[in-house]
């Protein structure tokens, strides 16, 4: 098994994805609207955004179960359009809901084995030693191989999906919200596994969640979604220390803490405006505890933020500090 | 001094067949007053759910009820019989994890809300519209007069656990059973429910009692807490005083697995190993194989809920307290 594939970089960029659903009534919903983000392999980025802000739309999209209108996605420069089976293996999903996404009817080893097989990456006695080589790499004992997902927890199901991910030898890896059906304490046994792997492996990892917390926790950048757009990118300890949009600092208001009574920020009013409605300006006026008439105006654009290498936001009052308020 | 709004004493619960029984809850005791709140935190099958849905009454048949007494306002109410709906309506309700299928999708928000103040609380039907009408408002759903006549599928996740907490309140209860109220929603959407809860028990003198597998969350929102593992309680005392000085590997472990947002860029550390099976559950401190100070004593026997220092409240089972570092 050579393993150079794996750690030559994966270099992931999408430019300007723009993916629309086609609704009921006849109209379409855009859920993701001139979306870019980039990832180099061994990586982690995070893309946090509110239920509905389009977060899971550009993971499929990226994965190739959906077809963006317009936009393109490269993996190490090639444009992914019509994807053969190689480029197919190259970016791996790994779904929220270990209970949904594993087949009740099939044992570990055969879902593992039939990978093998299908991308004719091992065969007889190398693919037996390779389901154990897996097993050993999500932290599972060899002897779950031949059990039924019944048998295991939550926290183990959620390790067979990733070993599943990487048996094909993937650049990526798109986890969606992974940790979020989760009890909290196996959650951090799955982040740590995250960020073991992206070392080992020299895996990339596009990390979906809604809690900035949690995408903090193993991220190096970031990337904040509202309402299919990204509001907000940048390091990962620039945006967390600092963050220049105010819907970035409100989602870190919102995480649970643990040293004080309770979070002292502003709560964000309401909740993002149901699909198909994108207010006037800035789509987040109307919950913006910042807002001042040229945000009901003019829609900001996302830009550099002065000062502030390799940071983009899209807000009028970018230059200034949103403390939120809590002293830090 | 008035009695507790509820008190459980000594629950134990357990399941099995003809050959062999197994604890589910082994004598669980606490109580919280009118106003006030207690938290019950502890990882998927510890039996924190199974409290709640046995003081509710509504366990599943497969599980017994072997001892325990339940007191509402200093009453004992029955936990199994046919006078379990009587004693308990209009006094005690639920909040269940999903709203998504614990709302009735064929009837409007409104609808299902009314027909509680309705049955419970005797209102003829205009005015129970009427008031679930400012119920809704209550729980904060904006323009609720036109809302009311949504149905559930028209409402997003975190309105739909508004609803079901108005319809819970549409009882007028003394006392608020909720279990995992905000874990299948948004970070915020849970904060503008947790601070909902919190509202509602100072507003109308709710005894709530809040499960989850979340220290974070149940930091943010009780003022009492009870770490359940295997079954028993392992650490309780005054929230703020729990966090900032666990006693209990265990609860120091709950502890370290949360993602705090002030510690940004921490790797937060998992609890090694996973709940014993109940069915299988080891000899003596039921922690003890994922426990870093275990030793031979923990094997042995298995340790009940002593008070550790001046506060009574505050109790911790384990043999090497002492050794737990601070977080």
């Amino acid at each position: 098994m050579s393993t150079a594939s794996q750690t030559t970089p994966a270099n992931l960029v999408v430019r300007d994805l723009r993916v629309a659903y086609r609704s009921t009534g006849g109209g379409a919903i855009l859920a993701a609207d001139g979306v870019s983000l980039s990832l180099r392999s061994g990586e982690v980025l995070g893309l946090v955004g509110e239920s509905g802000c389009g977060k899971t739309t550009v993971a499929r999209a990226i994965t190739g179960l959906v077809t963006p209108e317009q936009g393109e996605i490269e993996l190490d420069g090639a444009r992914l359009a019509r994807r053969s089976r190689a480029q197919r293996r190259a970016i791996q999903l790994v779904f929220q809901d270990p209970f949904a996404s594993l087949n009740p009817r099939r044992t570990v080893r055969s879902v593992l084995a039939e990978l093998l097989k299908v991308h004719a990456l091992a065969d007889g006695a190398q693919r037996e030693r390779r389901c154990v080589e897996l097993m050993e790499l999500v932290g599972l004992p060899a002897g779950a191989l031949d059990r039924l997902p019944a048998a295991f927890s939550g926290g183990q199901r959620q390790r067979i999906a990733i070993a599943r991910a990487i048996a094909v030898q993937p650049r990526l890896i798109v986890a969606d919200e992974p940790m979020s059906a989760l009890d909290v304490s196996v959650g951090a046994a799955i982040l740590a596994l995250f960020e073991r792997l992206r070392s080992d492996l020299g895996l990339g990892l596009l990390l979906i969640s809604h809690n900035l917390a949690v995408v903090a926790a193993i991220c190096d950048h970031v990337a904040v979604m509202y309402l299919g757009r990204v509001v907000e990118t940048g390091p990962r300890g620039d945006v967390f220390a600092d963050p220049r949009h105010p819907y970035t600092r409100a989602l870190l208001d919102a995480a649970p803490r643990l040293r004080r009574d309770r979070a002292e920020g502003p709560r964000l009013r309401e909740e993002t405006p149901p699909p198909g409605t994108r207010p006037s300006g800035c789509a987040f006026h109307d919950r913006c505890p910042r807002a001042e008439e040229i945000c009901r105006r003019d829609a900001p654009v996302l830009a550099a933020v002065q000062g502030q290498p390799g940071r983009l936001a899209a807000c009028h009052f970018s230059h200034e500090q949103h403390r939120g308020g809590r002293p830090r | 001094m008035s009695p507790a709004a509820l008190e459980v004493r000594d629950l134990m619960l357990s399941a099995g067949d003809h050959h062999r029984r197994w604890p589910l809850v082994d004598g669980v005791s606490f109580s919280v007053d009118a106003g006030h709140s207690i938290g019950i935190v502890g990882e998927s099958g510890c039996g924190k759910s199974l409290t709640l849905r046995a003081i509710m009454a509504l366990t599943p048949g497969a599980i017994a009820i072997d001892a325990g007494t339940v007191l509402l306002g200093g009453e004992e109410i029955p936990l199994r019989g046919r006078r379990i709906r009587a004693t308990r309506r209009g006094r005690m309700s639920m909040v269940f994890q999903d709203p998504q299928s614990s709302l009735d999708p064929v009837h409007s928000a409104g609808a299902q809300v009314a027909e509680i103040a309705r049955r419970v609380r005797g209102l003829p039907r205009a005015a129970a519209w009427t008031r679930a009408i400012e119920l809704l408002d209550l729980v904060g759903i904006r323009d609720a007069p036109r809302r009311a006549h949504d149905y559930p599928h028209q409402l997003s996740g975190g309105m739909r656990q508004r609803v079901m907490i108005a319809m819970a309140v549409a009882s007028e209860p003394q006392v608020l059973l909720c279990d995992e109220p905000t874990t299948a929603l948004d970070v915020t959407v849970q904060a503008q429910v947790l601070d909902l809860l919190d509202a509602l028990r100072i507003q109308l003198r709710l005894a709530l009692v809040f499960v989850s597998h979340d220290l974070a969350v149940v930091g943010s929102i009780c003022e009492q807490v009870a770490v359940m593992y295997a079954g028993r309680f392992v650490e309780c005392g005054p929230t703020l005083e729990v966090l900032a000085r666990p006693r209990h590997p265990y609860t120091l472990g709950l502890r370290q697995a949360v993602v705090d947002a002030d510690d940004g860029g921490r790797l937060p550390r998992a609890i090694a190993g996973e709940l014993p099976d109940p069915s299988a559950r080891p000899p003596g401190c039921p922690f003890h194989p994922r426990c870093d100070f275990a030793d031979d004593a923990c094997v042995q026997a298995a340790v009940e809920l002593a008070v550790v220092g001046d506060d009574e409240r505050r109790a911790v089972a384990c043999l090497h307290s002492e050794l737990v570092p601070a977080p």
